[in-house]
């Protein structure tokens, strides 16, 4: 899945035909040389526009949270009757090393057979709306759902490249074309014979997910939705929380297990790697002097305990003060 | 030994759903009369939630949004949400509050205070208006349900929160405040509780009367302060298709924090907010006991008063004399002001969080104290 990140060495103008109009989608072969400058294009138009700052920003890692492929699965969810797809501005931070998309917004759109009409002003509202709650984050791009770049698509581009430097167009396949929710990640470079007409090439982005330590566990939770018959779960208790953990290492630890007789059976042919790491899994369990541990245990539990009991004494304390108030 | 655990009141899952409409029409369903039962979540507003925390609170400070979605029968559906500025730009001594380290209860109380006052009201309703139109546009329920709130340990009993609680419901009948605790959530499960304010207090509220005879009458304990609402998560059939690339691509490593055992700081922390709440709690005491004793005192003087005046009066009675007018004794004692009653009960209300909190975390980690003594035995 991922494009190998080394810059290659053949100049923006590949050899592929310059058409004017539909942009070539993803099968383009070699990224674009990160010396690729100029925006892109509407079509029939042979100047060149301004000058961008430089090589994509960031180079070629686009690092999503999932929160934003939920918003635009609801967002493509809500569309108006007749629309075929959404799109909307992607929100988030640039760095040296990649971008991290970290929120997004719909934006009302028309699309015909002939013409396109984004509503670049709503855009903008939403955007200072956005701004007071996270200062930090700014115009990345946008994403559009449904499984090809459409000709229409260079022009929401040529939008999108007024408001943010080199935008990144995102594309989430909601119509599960192979079965496959896929999620591409696009920078739009420019192709064809120098001198003659330009046109307009995506070229893909390796897209990477990023969690956060809390959004790892809310993501983990709303997984659970997945197994359930009317898609819903609730939240668990305390200790059924633990069995649950000690479940899913339990799951994990008979896969190893199955692995282990199947290498020893001759089945699957050894690999020292995993033997290696094997061993290192059976020699973290601690090996603590018998003594030494159920000290640890027992003045662990004794601590626990007290402060239960201090917790169930302050609560019956606060209760009697209670009832002698309103006496 | 003392008993290990007893029943939390946590939210009890309740896997089935009632077979009423998915989530997804935007009128209103339902009698303003019912209570809200279940309180169902879309997994987007789970996400939003807590990334609206991990990016803009760090520390003790709030983070705050409104909760859109609609009401269907008994069941409260939340579809999305928003995250509210936090303050505003020229509020200039807003930050060195928020500068503070040492997470005591009054300066937190004051923090929150300290926000909502700053907030300049009319830009606040003005970034909710223009983001309720502007939402209306791309097909989102624009119907305010309800707000969520991120909390520090626990601690979100304030008067703050019942003043916004008691206004939300008195608007909407059903609407619900999340509290977040995303510390605890970073110890392994997502921590997310739906309250709403009992009927019995929002007549108090209604009549602004905190005296103690109101409160009384009321029978108000702090019991039955806030009740609890059980939450669901729901999620579309395409979000599931989501998660289930999500689970593909992404290879990050389980997280095992829930299973740690060296969570002792968080308990310290927790035991270190009790102790300061519990001090408060003495103090409010103390002050309610003189009180008491000012009003007897005082009940006391009264009497006496009266009854050297009905002597005095039977004495001129007997030489003749005019008997002296009758005083008006609610002049010359003035009763001594009842301490306000509604502090307390907050503090009685947060200090059972706390306790709840405390007895989670402990049955949590006997379970894997027990395990892991288990696991050490089967090694021997």
């Amino acid at each position: 899945m991922a494009t190998p990140t080394v810059p290659a060495s053949a100049p923006p103008a590949a050899p592929a035909p310059a058409t004017a109009a539909a942009p070539a989608s993803a099968s383009a072969p070699a990224p674009a040389s990160p010396t690729a400058p100029a925006p892109a294009q509407t079509p029939a138009q042979s100047l060149p526009g301004p000058a961008l700052p430089g090589p994509f920003p960031g180079g070629r890692v686009v690092r999503l949270h999932p929160v934003i492929l939920a918003s635009i699965v609801d967002s493509y969810e809500r569309r108006n009757e007749g629309a075929a797809r959404v799109i909307g501005t992607l929100l988030g931070t640039v760095d040296k090393h990649s971008v991290e998309v970290t929120n997004c917004f719909s934006v009302p759109h028309n699309e015909s057979e002939d013409e396109v009409a984004v509503d670049m002003e709503f855009a903008k509202n939403m955007y200072e709306l956005h701004k007071k709650v996270s200062p930090n984050e700014l115009i990345l791009g946008w994403y559009a759902t449904g499984h090809d770049i459409t000709e229409h698509s260079v022009l929401i581009h040529e939008y999108y490249s007024r408001e943010a430097p080199n935008p990144i167009h995102l594309t989430v396949d909601t119509s599960l074309q192979n079965g496959r929710m896929s999620i591409k990640a696009y920078v739009s470079t420019l192709m064809g014979v120098p001198g003659r007409t330009m046109g307009v090439m995506f070229t893909p982005l390796t897209v990477k997910y990023a969690y956060y330590d809390t959004e790892r566990i809310g993501v983990d939770l709303i997984m659970k939705t997945c197994f359930s018959p009317n898609r819903v779960i609730g939240l668990s208790s305390d200790l059924q929380q633990v069995g649950g953990a000690s479940a899913r290492i339990q799951d994990a630890l008979s896969t190893v297990l199955q692995y282990a007789e199947d290498v020893l059976s001759g089945k699957v042919s050894a690999d020292n790697t995993v033997g290696r790491f094997l061993m290192s899994l059976v020699n973290q369990v601690p090996k603590i002097v018998p003594d030494d541990f159920e000290t640890m245990l027992n003045s662990n539990i004794n601590d626990l305990l007290m402060v239960t009991y201090l917790a169930n004494l302050t609560q019956s304390q606060i209760a009697l003060n209670e009832k002698l108030v309103n006496l | 030994m003392a008993s290990r655990k007893e029943g939390t009141g946590s939210a009890t899952p309740s896997s089935s759903s009632t077979s009423g409409p998915a989530g997804k029409g935007k009128g209103k369903g339902g009698s303003g009369d019912s209570a809200v039962k279940q309180v169902q979540i879309d997994g987007l507003v789970v996400l939003k939630i807590i990334k609206h925390y991990q990016e803009e609170g760090q520390g003790t400070e709030v983070v705050q949004g409104v909760l859109l979605g609609l009401v269907v029968e008994d069941r409260l559906e939340i579809t999305n949400c928003f995250p509210f500025p936090q303050h505003t730009e020229d509020d200039a001594d807003f930050d060195e509050a928020s500068h503070e380290h040492v997470p005591i209860p009054f300066k937190f109380l004051k923090n929150i205070l300290n926000t909502l006052e700053k907030t300049n009201w009319r830009a606040a309703q003005k970034y909710q208006m223009e983001m309720m139109r502007s939402l209306r546009h791309v097909n989102i329920d624009h119907l305010h349900v309800g707000w969520y709130q991120s909390t520090y340990y626990g601690s979100f009993v304030t008067r703050a929160l019942l003043d916004s609680q008691f206004s939300y419901q008195h608007a909407i009948e059903e609407s619900v405040v999340l509290i977040y605790d995303p510390i605890k959530t970073a110890q392994g499960s997502l921590s997310l509780k739906a309250y709403r304010l009992t009927p019995k207090l929002m007549e108090v509220c209604k009549e602004k009367d905190f005296s103690p005879e109101a409160l009384k009458k009321g029978n108000i304990t702090f019991e039955h302060m806030f009740e609890e609402v059980p939450i669901v998560i729901k999620n579309s059939h395409l979000i599931n298709v989501l998660m289930w690339e999500l689970e593909k691509k992404s290879a990050v490593a389980d997280k095992h924090e829930l299973l740690s055992l060296a969570s002792s700081n968080h308990l310290g922390k927790n035991l270190q907010l009790l102790m300061d709440r519990v001090d408060e709690m003495s103090q409010d005491i103390v002050k309610y006991n003189t009180y008491m004793r000012n009003t007897s005192k005082q009940q006391q003087q009264k009497h006496q008063y009266q009854q050297r005046r009905q002597q005095e009066n039977m004495q001129r009675q007997s030489r003749g004399e005019p008997p002296l007018p009758e005083e008006d004794l609610s002049k010359l004692f003035k009763p001594p002001q009842p301490p306000a009653r509604m502090d307390s009960l907050l503090i009685a209300g947060q200090i059972n969080t706390y306790c709840q909190n405390i007895k989670e975390f402990t049955a949590q980690n006997l379970g894997k104290l027990f395990m892991a003594q288990a696991l050490q035995e089967y090694n021997n």
